[in-house]
């Protein structure tokens, strides 16, 4: 089986801080890196080609530094790894992101899986995968907390806010991964040599069978008009009492006089 | 349209700072904007001297957006009835459409679901467009996107509001993609842009650090998902009526490409955690798995929801499921307990947009008591039976 992953290089969000004084985001010394949920897809990848067989392909959209994403996963055992890269890319919105991914895709030939993550921590969108998967027109199944592979048949065990459902699907199959769907692998010391010195292929705007004016900022019908900091939350009261008693009884107390209660 | 850097800038490196994406970088004393630049212009604000400017860009693709009209609501059901976050969408949607002076309507699709439309009416709707079929029982992204964007291309809808649950951020992307309109996605404010009168989708990004108001200004429809329980649901009044619109399904079984085996209930109410009013979480301070009980008996007791933070789920005491935080549920109830939670920055980007926080924690200095409106310093172990104690007493008197 053939299996394509998409993953995205981003600043670890939780490693971002606001400036108190400016009310901006400090960006400076932020780390770059594969995106988590990026890595459950590509580690389901790389459990359903070892069960099954077949070859993993890494792709990625993103400036040149982007690589350094792409070598980590080969680092962990994906098989091959293509960037998506060209100015004319760049600012794109789901869409236009979708687009241009879904058009790599098509270049690189046959596939039976591609697998994403369910969102990137920075945009917190989890539009790509589906809109990748429209533009293919497969199906899609968003949220896999369980992939198996029986026969022609892909079972997925898809999260839902109750619970879970089972749904039965045939390659070609888009699917999103959930972070409890497995722990990802570290890359082995082997691996990582492998992966500094592999050469990685840049698909530019040449490469793609893509019409312009769908690519990049002038491809994105959405348009960022504003950002601004969030109100903060502030440190409220704080209860320390001699017992457990006391400080319930305090509590409940503020909370009646709040009228929480 | 672009932004760009005009001769006048002086070099003051204002612009680099604020750029959230990180896309300015000084070369030769001027700024430079690059390729992961958004045009989302908070450079333009910054600029001391004007030197960063919005480029107009005369658009290739026009169309024509007044044939598009109404604001709809897609109305999500589970198990028979209306979801809440559906409802929720019906009283906000109402304010965009009168604001805009337009109708709003109820966008019903299901098996046996016609009985719904008095609940979309009595929300707020003037019109419920109906598709009904057996295909549609359980949700499926193939037939229901052929039934919306089969509707949308009917009746032409200004915007489009869905609730930002796993099947409408299921459906929200694969619908978007193929009318080739912009979807902003989990917005947690919505409102007019005065300046264009179109809809402004808020919503936060990295992590939660900034927000941005996001505009669909050259496609139709304008569509976004919304988190649940931002809005109010609004009282629902029974004595209004409207226009039930029947379409016909045009959906063919070998359309549907997808086979749903089985449904596997893993909980109700206790993990329904987006949409729950009360939600108790709990973390490794609880120091042993059994005594997770602690949490779901305060939880039980106030009729709420029972959440984890990742370390309590990655230990195996709670499915993940129930996990709250940057890789699990991102959660806004009127009130949160943290118990033994001590609040790392991934945990708090999952629910600190929570009305009332109430922590419980040993540590004086646990970082989730920077966040907490109350805060009690002690065992939680001593504490939450106490509590559960007395929140069961008040409920009996009240």
């Amino acid at each position: 089986m053939e299996f394509v992953v998409c993953i995205k290089q981003v600043p670890d969000t939780t490693e971002v801080k606001i400036d108190p004084v400016t009310n901006t985001l400090i960006r400076q010394g932020v780390p770059s890196i594969v995106n988590p949920f990026d890595k459950n897809a590509l580690e389901a990848a790389l459990q359903l080609k070892e069960k099954h067989g077949g070859k993993v392909t890494v792709i990625s959209m993103g400036p040149p530094q982007a690589k350094d994403a792409l070598k980590e996963c080969l680092a962990m055992g994906a098989d091959a790894a293509v960037l998506i890269s060209d100015r004319a890319f760049g600012g794109a919105d789901t869409l236009a992101t979708s687009y241009t991914l879904a058009a790599a895709i098509q270049k690189l030939g046959q596939f039976d899986v591609i697998l994403c993550g369910k969102q990137a921590i920075d945009g917190d969108t989890a539009q790509v995968g589906p809109e990748i998967a429209e533009h293919l027109g497969v199906v899609q199944v968003t949220y896999a907390a369980k992939i198996d592979i029986d026969g022609d048949k892909i079972r997925v065990e898809r999260e839902h806010e109750d619970g879970y459902e089972v749904i039965e699907v045939k390659a070609p199959v888009l699917i999103t991964t959930v972070k409890s769907i497995n722990e990802p692998r570290y890359p082995t010391v082997r691996g990582t040599m492998k992966a500094n010195r592999a050469e990685i292929p840049v698909l530019t705007l040449q490469d793609l069978a893509v019409k312009e004016q769908r690519l990049g900022l002038k491809g994105s019908p959405t348009q960022v008009r504003k950002i601004f900091t969030p109100k903060q939350r502030v440190q409220g009261v704080l209860i320390q009492k001699d017992t457990a008693r006391e400080a319930v009884a305090e509590l409940i107390q503020k909370l009646a006089e709040a009228k929480v209660v | 349209m672009a932004v760009i850097v005009t001769k006048e800038c002086i070099g003051c490196g204002a612009c680099v700072s604020v750029c959230p994406f990180g896309a300015i970088a000084m070369q030769d004393g001027k700024a430079v904007i690059g390729d992961a630049c958004t045009a989302c212009g908070a450079c333009v604000d910054t600029c001391p001297v004007g030197a960063i400017v919005r480029e107009q860009e005369v658009k290739e693709v026009a169309m024509d957006k007044t044939a598009y009209k109404d604001v709809w609501v897609y109305i999500e059901v589970a198990e028979g009835k209306p979801r809440n976050v559906g409802l929720e969408l019906l009283g906000e949607g109402r304010k965009l459409a009168d604001a805009m002076g337009q109708k709003l309507a109820g966008v019903l699709i299901g098996e046996n679901v016609e009985g719904l439309a008095k609940e979309a009416f009595a929300a707020g709707a003037d019109k419920v467009y109906l598709v009904e079929g057996p295909e549609y029982k359980h949700y499926s992204t193939d037939a229901y996107t052929i039934a919306v964007t089969d509707l949308i291309a009917a009746y032409k809808p200004s915007v489009i509001l869905l609730g930002a649950t796993n099947d409408g951020r299921d459906l929200g992307p694969r619908v978007a993609c193929r009318i080739g309109t912009g979807l902003t996605a989990d917005c947690t404010g919505l409102g007019i842009d005065e300046q264009t009168g179109l809809v402004a989708w808020t919503r936060p990004a990295f992590g939660g650090n900034i927000m941005a108001t996001i505009l669909c200004p050259d496609h139709r429809p304008q569509m976004g998902t919304v988190r649940p329980k931002v809005f109010k649901k609004p009282e629902p009044d029974y004595g209004r009526t409207g226009e039930l619109i029947r379409v016909a399904s045009k959906v063919k079984p070998e359309d549907i490409r997808s086979k749903l085996v089985e449904v596997i209930k893993v909980c109700t109410t206790s993990c329904n955690l987006e949409e729950a009013e009360i939600i108790v979480s709990g973390g490794r301070g609880l120091g042993k798995p059994e005594n997770f009980c602690l949490v779901e008996n305060l939880a039980d007791a106030l009729g709420g929801a029972v959440g984890a933070s990742r370390a309590a789920v990655d230990a195996g005491w709670k499915p993940a499921l129930h996990q709250v935080g940057q890789t699990g549920k991102t959660v806004g109830p009127k009130i949160y307990f943290a118990c033994g939670i001590s609040g790392a920055i991934q945990h708090l980007a999952g629910m600190s947009s929570s009305d009332i926080v109430i922590a419980v924690n040993k540590d004086p200095d646990a970082p989730i008591f920077k966040v907490a409106d109350y805060g009690i310093v002690g065992d939680v172990c001593e504490v939450l039976p106490i509590l559960t104690e007395e929140f069961k007493k008040i409920k009996q008197a009240g």
